[in-house]
């Protein structure tokens, strides 16, 4: 039987809330990655940050982001020693989707990153589609989510997968 | 090996369900298979996939690209067929510092992503795309393309995400495609993957 190129590396769906996510260990096998995953807060809203590799201050990303707010179309640029991929907050009730991928993430080269946020909240809501440089040659082997505003709630599942 | 087995009896080593919800191992399908990849070695005017099979529902390119030369941002282009004609776009993309978007019609190629990667940023900084053609063999149907991608220069310049449709007016089977940029060639490391999806 044939082996499909894109393959569940981990996943993760908390039993209780928490305050971070990690995937460690991530190995250098694959071309890209892809980290899909659904989120809420665990009792009020919430929002996330991620950090590659455990760098909190040696490398300096960039965000391009291009957004819409069901009334407006903009885009905006932030430089950070975090990655900010989704501004959304989620609710506890209403979900927020995201999906990331990560280019030749093992590769000698920077890191670009193609991020996609959607969040509709019934009368408000969000969606987002940006890219992200993590200016490091090293390849990426851990990456932590960390939720800002409340921790993520029971439930929230991110699933990463090895593309070939 | 093959062992033959009923439902109404057990054969060591084999499950008796043949459910996969009855705790057995996931079935799975091998929906995506990775077609061909190419990889500039620096120099190259143009990358192809040529002899694309007409055998999955959709085919998906997934790269990173850069131009050697500076030309203030640079654009990728895709042909099908080596047709330089009947091709229409429109983009939706953000500066990051405003929105905008454009389209064109009567093309020579599909304009595949704006202000990607060249001589004018860090030499380490690749564009990342995402191309998505659906229905690429039929023979019934004009082509239909998507696309996603992005570029950021940490300030320095070509600041640029934006999502892009594209369409070839010709009704043949796709069975090459051919990625150029504005000016120049793609830069050592430039990759594109191509997947098909069998849609099961």
């Amino acid at each position: 039987m044939a082996t499909s190129t894109e393959i569940a590396i981990a996943t993760t769906t908390l039993g209780s809330s928490a305050s971070s996510i990690t995937f460690s260990s991530i190995p250098s096998s694959y071309t890209d990655l892809r980290l899909v995953f659904t989120y809420k807060g665990a009792t009020t809203t919430c929002y996330y940050y991620a950090r590659l590799n455990g760098t909190a201050s040696q490398n300096v990303c960039g965000q391009t982001v291009l957004k819409g707010n069901g009334s407006t179309a903009s885009s905006s640029r932030l430089t950070s020693s975090d990655l900010y991929f989704s501004n959304g907050n989620a609710t506890t009730t209403i979900p927020f989707m995201e999906q990331v991928d990560f280019f030749n993430y093992a590769g000698s080269t920077y890191k670009t990153m193609l991020y996609q946020g959607s969040g509709d909240q019934n009368g408000s809501g969000e969606v987002r589609r940006g890219v992200a440089l993590f200016p490091s040659t090293s390849a990426i082997n851990s990456i932590a989510f960390y939720s800002s505003g409340d921790d993520f709630a029971a439930g929230t599942t991110m699933t990463l997968y090895g593309i070939l | 090996m093959i062992s033959r087995t009923s439902t109404s009896s057990i054969v060591q080593g084999l499950p008796k369900s043949r459910s996969f919800l009855a705790g057995n191992a996931a079935y799975d399908p091998a929906a995506t298979f990775l077609i061909q990849r190419i990889t500039a070695t620096g120099g190259e005017t143009s990358l192809t996939f040529s002899s694309i099979p007409s055998t999955y529902k959709a085919l998906q390119i997934r790269g990173i690209t850069r131009q050697t030369t500076n030309s203030g941002g640079s654009i990728l282009y895709m042909q099908a067929n080596g047709s330089s004609s009947n091709y229409a776009r429109h983009m939706l993309y953000g500066t990051g510092s405003s929105a905008g978007a454009s389209g064109a019609s009567a093309q020579s190629s599909i304009h595949i992503a704006s202000q990607t990667a060249d001589g004018a940023i860090n030499s380490s900084i690749f564009t990342g795309v995402i191309i998505d053609v659906q229905d690429y063999a039929s023979t019934s149907k004009n082509k239909t393309v998507r696309a996603f991608y992005g570029t950021d220069s940490n300030g320095a310049f070509s600041n640029w995400v934006g999502l892009s449709s594209g369409l070839w007016v010709d009704t043949a089977a796709i069975t090459s495609l051919t990625f150029t940029q504005y000016s120049g060639a793609f830069a050592a490391g430039s990759t594109f993957a191509l997947y098909g999806f069998t849609g099961e």
